[in-house]
């Protein structure tokens, strides 16, 4: 049997090209951590340790921890968020990638990583450091995209063209905290202080 | 630093789900509810964290065996979940990593959250994981998930359903999604599922039986492609126009 499953729904023109259609997101569910964090739930002995971060680092100076809150303002605790970010060059090709939950009690998710590098967009405008975050979790029926700024960039997050097409009232939701030990970065589902998510 | 260009196609939002689905009672207070803010594709969209280095153990594609005592197999309807995965031009995605999360037999996750009545499996763990071969495809053995009920405001059955995590080429493919089962009246009725407004994408979430990759006495095959967000038709038909 070869790709029957795979209905040809794209109109006629595109189909020589772009025949099959991305697969539809479903909601990771209450249960995420199963699949990608069994030991933090006591699913112990399948995988040796939890898939948390795509190399080891030997130096990790920063801390990001933050809560997600739902549209009454609820904490969630049941999120699974993945980091990804150039290494302190701006190079992709030695990315760096981490994942956490949101601790099944307390909220509080937290990763160790290096503060990336500027980088640039195909026209070679430069970008401020940021981190992509991308948010799943029951209730979120496609992962949601965001992005982490600090506040020591400010003059060139001014003067960055992706910030640029976020409302003025809205760019605050993508700034991190300084705070003692690192950063503090909060994510709101909804509500007044909706952070940003974004369609790449 | 580097450089990029829009690489991948838009996303085609109608046959994603909506993100606010009241039926799905979840989505009311964590669907966003402003306009995701749209950007130009970056190296941070078009590249992404690569695992085909990663040392997996022999048996984390095998839930079958994979959390049993030595001897002994997960209680269920023995089955293998295979297929390919591409991205929207066709083309292989080799060496990915797909991760996968399931109930037992009983319809009963092992999660301290879940308090189903329904008894945990001793032998059954309920996650596995595997990297594509260089041609896209991949293959779990497992045992067949029960369908359960879950709280939603009313008599709510999930159909049977296998959690898939994929990672592609790039972040801009990163997807998870849930695998459901050929025949399953659930499917019709299922809110999570009918967030989709787009009866074709659900079916592309629908294994299909496949006699041919049965094992006699052993295993029933099913069949599971997934596709992942492929390549910009713009920049392709520019290409091809070069010909």
């Amino acid at each position: 049997m070869d790709s029957l499953d795979i209905r040809r729904t794209r109109p006629a023109k595109t189909n020589a090209e772009m025949p099959l259609r991305e697969t539809a997101s479903q909601t990771a569910g209450p249960y995420v951590h199963i699949g990608c964090l069994p030991n933090t739930v006591g699913v112990k002995g399948i995988y040796p340790d939890d898939f948390t971060s795509n190399k080891p680092l030997a130096n990790a100076p920063i801390t990001i921890s933050g809560k997600v809150f739902e549209g009454e303002g609820v904490v969630c605790r049941d999120v699974m968020l993945e980091f990804w970010h150039a290494d302190e060059q701006g190079c992709y090709d030695n990315g760096i990638w981490h994942r956490s939950s949101t601790n099944l009690d307390s909220g509080l998710f937290s990763i160790k990583t290096q503060m990336p590098g500027n980088t640039q967009t195909a026209e070679g405008e430069v970008l401020a450091p940021f981190i992509s975050v991308w948010i799943t979790a029951r209730g979120i029926n496609i992962g949601l995209l965001t992005r982490i700024y600090f506040p020591e960039h400010e003059s060139a997050i001014n003067e960055d063209p992706h910030m640029e097409l976020v409302s003025e009232s809205r760019r605050s939701t993508l700034m991190a905290k300084a705070v003692d030990g690192g950063y503090h970065f909060d994510i709101h589902l909804q509500g007044v202080a909706e952070t940003v998510f974004f369609d790449v | 630093m580097e450089r990029s260009k829009q690489s991948f196609s838009k996303r085609n939002y109608s046959s994603q789900p909506k993100a606010n689905y009241p039926d799905y009672r979840s989505t009311i207070l964590r669907h966003q509810g402003h306009k995701l803010v749209a950007l130009p594709q970056t190296l941070a969209d078009t590249r992404g964290p690569v695992f085909g280095h990663m040392d997996l153990g022999d048996n984390d594609h095998d839930l079958i065996i994979n959390y049993a005592s030595t001897g002994k197999s997960a209680i269920g309807e023995r089955i293998t979940v295979a297929g390919k995965l591409l991205d929207e031009s066709g083309k292989p995605v080799p060496n990915a990593l797909i991760e996968v999360w399931q109930a037992n037999t009983g319809g009963r996750y092992r999660h301290k959250n879940d308090t189903y009545l329904a008894p945990l499996d001793p032998d059954f763990g309920g996650c596995g994981r595997c990297l594509t071969d260089h041609e896209g495809k991949y293959v779990f053995r497992t045992i067949k998930p029960g369908a359960y009920p879950w709280p939603n405001g009313g008599n709510d059955w999930r159909p049977a359903h296998i959690h898939f995590s994929i990672f592609g080429q790039a972040f801009a493919q990163r997807l998870i999604t849930q695998m459901y089962f050929e025949g399953d009246p659930h499917i019709q009725i299922c809110p999570i599922l009918q967030s989709i407004g787009d009866a074709r994408a659900v079916n592309q979430l629908v294994a299909r039986l496949d006699m041919a990759h049965s094992v006699p006495m052993d295993l029933i095959a099913y069949r599971f492609d997934l596709i992942l967000r492929g390549p910009n038709a713009t920049i392709f038909e520019n290409k091809l126009g070069g010909h």
